[in-house]
């Protein structure tokens, strides 16, 4: 076992570095939140200068024209970009990270040769349209209807939390095409180009008060039946092929954000005068600053077991899962201290005294995608006491 | 980087856990607590296995492993409850006679600098190891003068109470003794992390069997949220473990210090947690002597206090991040 980065590693560290020091500095002023049209462009400008670099699709096969780099230089790749303060893969997140290597993994050649490379040059933003009003945790109980009609699918229904939707040019959709079937079977896996008559985008706007997220409205939407990836009530089993990507890298993003934020709150403690001494002086203030540090190297270790276990070619069973559930509590109680830390700071989103103020009171209320998104910490139990555990299911 | 266990650990881990419950099943470690009950015997088969000697050079009579093969050698032997001096042995073999082949039984105290000196196996050890700021000294057990409690809380580790400490033999300066001090502590912690997954698969096995309500109490939710709990903070608290195991061998990627206090504070919770979930699960029975939910609990208490509390982990975890 060990933790230095091999000799190769070390010289694919330092080339990344170097790399990303220029391209950094090139880059212009990020467009304020609400900015579809500026993010939209500066994350495509972003991924084009990846993409001449060589490092788009860093974890692709090469032949579909990734980097076909190791899970370990994945894992490197990413902490130099935190490093570096260089952008995070922002409205690419849906292409390259799920959409992607679906295709890669299921699409016929014409579909691959018609959208690996916009998501790898990021010309083309994708979305999600998987959940729906009445389908969260139980997804597989989604009922958007897709009927076949001539060349066609006709689509109508409403789904739900679809990130980046504002900025999108694909959806990719999970449809109901067989209604006489249950659950898991009649589903299938679509492609929706996002500017066909009938789709109406409605931004729902979260706790935090942004538009990330958006509602969409399906009104008989007319998509080529040529869309379709795999076998037509084949969509469960198809959306769940790219689960065999996740190398353990999945949530090196979010950890890298979350230690920065740490970090932060630890120099404004220090920095925060009260009663006549910092905040940082108070001893439960240190203590519960010293088990959250705890909980992030924690965090970090497993992130390596699992990145190590991928490299080997596989996953620890429910790493996943665990990974998630651990991650959301240690987001939630930084969340609580950063509440402590700031006081009566915390009353404004926006920075007070010049201080990163409004971030930390921002992370507060982001733990909850954590513990919420991708399957709530609730269900990630579940499907380790059944999966991991062996317990017998309650139904 | 590779932070799981190559083939050869594996190996390792299977066979140190195949000889805990072949030679040392629970009703083995349970009569370790009994008056005279340390079974010399079976502590020098221990030995014999290497156990101490581990990351010792061939040249010093040790297996010329990693330190972190010694980390997970005390995994293991944590999940199985194995009872006995194990990190004094480790600490001390090849610097005190007779400990590598289990043949002299030793006793170790990090010497507190006030309240009670209470020592584990005191009783049946033939040396005391003492550790304190200026370096690690060594004395006959029979130099210092002690009373053995009667009930010690964890009854598989006995402790005394030392009225006194002699004056010893100096084995090492002070660079041995923060040497001790952490990676002892990180010893004791890994025998937290594992006993955080024997008490888990303790409760997981009698989820399966015990049946209520028509049907195997593991099926409810309420019980299964708590055992997936238990199994998130054993991997987290073995991550952190397997990480500070690994920077002792490569003190050149990271603070050391840091890194064996945060896995002191991840594995004490894993311990003491999964062991109340232990309790918890298994209803009334598990408030009984006759269950083993208890001995898990008991012994992650001992476990960790030694070599610095949860307490004085989190202020050194603090205070090194802040520093960063």
């Amino acid at each position: 076992m060990h933790l230095r980065d091999s000799e190769s590693d070390a010289q694919f560290r330092s080339e990344v570095r170097e790399w990303l020091r220029g391209a950094v500095a090139s880059l212009p002023e990020p467009p304020a939140t609400e900015d579809w049209p500026g993010r939209r462009t500066f994350d495509a400008h972003w991924q084009g200068l990846l993409f001449e670099a060589g490092y788009a699709g860093i974890n692709w096969p090469s032949e579909h024209g990734g980097r076909g780099a190791t899970p370990t230089e994945h894992l490197i790749f990413l902490e130099e970009s935190a490093a570096a303060k260089a952008p995070d893969v922002g409205i690419g997140f849906v292409g390259q990270m799920h959409a992607g290597p679906t295709i890669i993994a299921e699409g016929t050649e014409a579909q691959k040769s018609h959208h690996l490379r916009g998501i790898l040059t990021g010309d083309h933003a994708w979305c999600q349209g998987f959940s729906e009003p009445g389908s969260g945790s139980d997804l597989a109980s989604l009922r958007t209807r897709a009927f076949r009609d001539g060349d066609d699918y006709v689509i109508s229904g409403q789904k739900i939390w679809t990130s980046h939707a504002m900025a999108a040019d694909y959806c990719e959709m999970l449809v109901r095409t067989d209604p006489n079937e249950l659950k898991h079977k009649g589903i299938s896996w679509l492609i929706m180009p996002m500017n066909l008559p009938g789709i109406d985008v409605r931004p729902l706007v979260t706790v935090h008060g942004s538009t990330e997220f958006a509602e969409l409205f399906l009104d008989e939407v007319r998509v080529p039946v040529s869309n379709l990836i795999g076998e037509e009530n084949d969509g469960w089993r198809v959306a769940n092929v790219t689960l065999s990507f996740e190398r353990g890298t999945g949530f090196v993003g979010e950890l890298l954000d979350t230690t920065s934020v740490f970090r932060d709150l630890i120099a404004l403690a220090r920095s925060t005068k009260r009663n006549g001494a910092t905040v940082w002086d108070v001893d439960g203030i240190r203590h519960e600053f010293g088990i959250l540090g705890a909980d992030l190297d924690a965090l970090w270790a497993f992130t390596k077991r699992n990145v190590s276990q991928g490299a080997r070619g596989g996953m620890v069973m429910g790493s996943g899962s665990g990974f998630k559930v651990a991650f959301a509590t240690t987001q939630h109680r930084l969340g609580d201290l950063a509440i402590r830390v700031l006081d009566r700071a915390s009353l404004s989103l926006d920075d007070v005294d010049g201080k990163p103020t409004g971030e930390l009171v921002h992370s507060k209320l982001h733990a909850f995608a954590i513990s919420l998104g991708g399957g709530t910490t609730q269900i990630q139990q579940n499907i380790i006491a059944e999966r991991v555990l062996g317990l017998p299911r309650e139904r | 980087m590779d932070l799981q266990p190559t083939d050869d650990q594996l190996a390792l881990i299977e066979m140190v856990t195949g000889f805990a419950s072949d030679r040392f099943p629970i009703d083995v470690v349970r009569s370790f607590g009994e008056p005279n009950g340390f079974d010399r015997d079976r502590w020098t088969e221990l030995a014999a296995l290497g156990t101490f000697g581990l990351a010792l050079s061939e040249g010093e009579g040790g297996v010329g492993l990693d330190f972190i093969d010694a980390v997970l050698v005390h995994e293991a032997l944590g999940s199985a409850l194995v009872p006995g001096p194990l990190l004094a042995a480790t600490l001390s073999a090849g610097l005190v006679d007779g400990v590598l082949d289990g043949s002299v039984l030793p006793a170790i105290v990090d010497i507190p600098h006030d309240g009670p000196i209470i020592v584990e196996h005191f009783r049946s050890s033939d040396v005391l190891l003492m550790v304190d700021d200026d370096g690690v000294r060594v004395a006959p057990s029979a130099h210092a003068v002690g009373i053995d409690v009667v009930h010690s809380t964890d009854p598989t580790s006995p402790v005394s109470i030392l009225e006194s400490v002699p004056a010893g033999d100096l084995i090492g300066g002070p660079e041995l003794a923060v040497a001790w001090r952490q990676r002892g502590s990180l010893l004791a912690s890994a025998q937290l992390s594992g006993n955080s997954t024997g008490s888990t698969n303790l409760a997981v096995a009698y989820a399966k069997e015990r049946e209520q309500f028509g049907r195997p109490i593991g099926s409810f939710q309420g019980l299964k949220h708590l055992l997936a709990d238990s199994w998130i903070r054993t991997e987290i608290a073995r991550s952190s473990v397997w990480a500070a195991g690994v920077m002792i061998d490569e003190s050149d990627v990271g603070s050391v210090d840091r890194a064996v206090s945060g896995a002191r504070l991840t594995a004490a919770r894993a311990a003491t947690e999964n062991a109340k979930t232990c309790v918890q699960v298994h209803g009334g029975m598990g408030f009984t002597w006759e269950v083993d939910a208890h001995l898990f609990l008991k012994r992650a208490w001992v476990l960790e206090t030694v070599f610095g509390s949860v307490d004085e982990a989190a202020e050194i975890v603090a205070r090194l991040y802040a520093a960063d």
